[in-house]
């Protein structure tokens, strides 16, 4: 073993300089990335407020957004609630608890799965499409086009997608939460036939609505993050086909890295504030 | 627009000037325009040609205001563009109407709603009926058949997508006219359609001032009142077509018999 690393020390030590390299290059550019981002998001926040308010624009964006991704996310919710039922079922068995499956899972489900899941899912979907769209749109010169006819184009391109998303986002969200329970209550009572009366009582005495609320809050700010980096993207693509493929697989997996990182952050400022209102 | 000029002889004023203008992608090393002074007369045909990769495009687009020069000033029908603002600009562009090389519709909109979409944006006050029928009237002027007006532009052969964009581009009557390369990538027979196209435009629209950025000299000729040549990011000769044909310079020479080879 020791002479394999004293003969290839060299190599092994350029190996990993090249892989700390590649990793801080890439959480350089990611970073770079995020912060154009903001940058973007702020212009583009007070384009929403000067108006005009396009809401034609705004509701076209939301039915794409949102109508179309409904069957993806309530096939996601239900086996997702049901997964997550049995393998927390699994485990309470073993203590003796399984009167609280209902409100373990709600509590993961709406406060963290609901809100992280539909913003991949939704990001992964709507997100694409966004940035193909835009950068379709950049290369070949429609942009320069909505431009030059006196036309603001991230006023009627970029705020409504954004807008379209804030307001969208967190609707999936609902519906996500409310099929996964209902996997969940599928598994736990027809499956595992457990007592209906309890799951729901013991659902009701440890969740309120703050569960609820703060999930769609991560979600309408998931909502945002992806439209506003998918947005970009695509709206600064350049380069042809070839750039409009890297502008929407980078503005994907960037969004989805951001909702992932994000949403721990989300869930200690929630925590700190609701502690700080005295509501828990 | 008040100005009519119905006879092509070229009226008086300057509809854009250009002043020393200069521009640099990588922050001064290397201009891509080096100092252009230009001044595009008013209500002509005037062509700006040049090799490949001498800047055009970006010129265009700085009359355009898409870009912002390094130094140096543009000013269309007597106004400075950098001292704009974004609604100040937006109404400046309002005055211009411009052609890109490849047409540049919007692709999830029908034909007719493409040459309503600036009416919709700059002309409130219009009903729908109305701008309909104006759409209508400047297709028919670029010579579109009705039976197409309903139809995708993706549904469309080039040279008709051609004449969407340019019906767009008169939606709203604009004073100048730019064309990016409108015949590049066309065959013979379409590149003489279009350039016939670019000539009963430029009569149909009064007082109007046209500007064709093209490689393609012979072209240049035939439609140009007026002709700029390009060359090293600057203006190496701007004349009625006969100074080109009357000049010593080597590089105009071996462009012209190379322009007329093809033609
Ligand atoms: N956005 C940009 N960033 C960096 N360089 C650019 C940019 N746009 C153009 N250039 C450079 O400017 C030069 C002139 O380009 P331009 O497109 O204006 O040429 P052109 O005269 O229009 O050529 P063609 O006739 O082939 O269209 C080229 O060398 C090009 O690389
Ligand atoms: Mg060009």
């Amino acid at each position: 073993m020791i002479r394999v690393w004293t003969d290839n020390r060299e190599r092994i030590n350029t190996a990993i300089d090249d892989f700390a390299g590649r990793i801080f290059n890439g959480l350089g550019k990611f970073f770079v990335d995020c912060g154009k981002a903001c940058i973007f998001f702020a212009q583009s926040v007070v384009l929403i407020f000067k108006g005009p308010f396009r809401w034609d624009e705004i509701i076209r964006h939301m039915e794409f957004i949102g109508n179309r991704s409904v069957l993806i996310i309530a096939m996601t919710s239900v086996f997702t609630g049901m997964a997550l039922s049995y393998q927390i079922f699994l485990g309470f068995v073993k203590v003796n608890a399984t009167n609280l499956v209902g409100p373990t899972v709600g509590m993961g489900i709406l406060r963290e799965l609901g809100p992280v899941l539909t913003g991949l899912m939704v990001a992964a979907r709507a997100g694409g499409a966004m940035a193909a769209r835009l950068g379709t749109m950049r290369v070949s010169e429609q942009i320069d086009a909505l431009e030059v006819m006196g036309i603001d184009s991230k006023q009627y391109l970029v705020a409504p997608r954004i807008l379209a998303a804030v307001i969208t986002v967190p609707m999936l969200c609902a519906i996500f939460d409310f099929m996964a329970m209902m996997g969940s209550h599928f598994l736990t009572i027809t499956v595992l036939r457990q007592d209906e009366a309890i799951f729901w009582d013991k659902i009701s005495l440890w969740l309120n609505p703050g569960d609820v609320y703060q999930g769609l809050f991560k979600a309408a700010v998931f909502g945002v993050c992806f439209a506003t980096i998918c947005s970009n993207r695509g709206f600064n693509a350049s380069g042809g086909a070839k750039g409009v493929g890297e502008a929407t697989n980078q503005g994907v997996v960037n969004s989805m890295v951001l909702i992932i990182v994000l949403n721990f952050f989300l869930t200690n400022f929630i925590r700190f504030f609701y502690v700080a209102m005295g509501w828990r | 627009m008040s100005e009519a000029n119905p006879d092509q002889t070229p009226s008086t004023g300057t509809a854009i000037h250009i002043k020393d203008l200069r521009k640099s992608f990588d922050g001064g090393k290397d201009f891509v325009l080096n100092g252009v002074n230009l001044e595009i007369p008013k209500g002509v045909v005037t062509c700006i040609i040049g090799f490949s990769g001498t800047g055009k495009s970006v010129l265009l687009k700085h009359i355009l205001g898409l870009m912002k020069p390094t130094s140096g000033t543009v000013e269309i029908l007597g106004n400075d563009l950098s001292g704009m603002n974004m609604d100040q600009l937006i109404k400046m562009r309002t005055r211009l109407g411009v052609l890109f090389q490849y047409a540049a519709l919007f692709d999830d909109m029908s034909v007719m709603d493409n040459v309503i979409f600036p009416l919709r944006e700059h002309r409130k006050e219009l009903k729908l009926h109305d701008m309909e029928e104006i759409a209508k009237k400047k297709l028919a002027q670029v010579g579109l058949d009705p039976k197409h007006f309903h139809k995708l532009p993706s549904e469309l052969s080039g040279g008709m997508r051609k004449r969407v964009g340019l019906a767009r581009a008169l939606a709203l009557d604009p004073e100048i006219i730019l064309y990016d390369e409108p015949t590049t990538g066309l065959d013979p027979i379409l590149t003489e359609v279009v350039d016939d196209l670019i000539v009963e435009t430029h009569k149909a629209h009064a007082g109007s001032t046209s500007v064709v950025i093209s490689h393609d000299l012979f072209a240049a000729f035939r439609i140009s009142d007026h002709i700029v040549m390009l060359d090293k990011g600057g203006v190496l000769l701007a004349g009625k077509p006969d100074e080109f044909l009357k000049s010593e310079n080597e590089l105009i020479k071996k462009f012209l018999s190379k322009g007329l080879k093809q033609g």
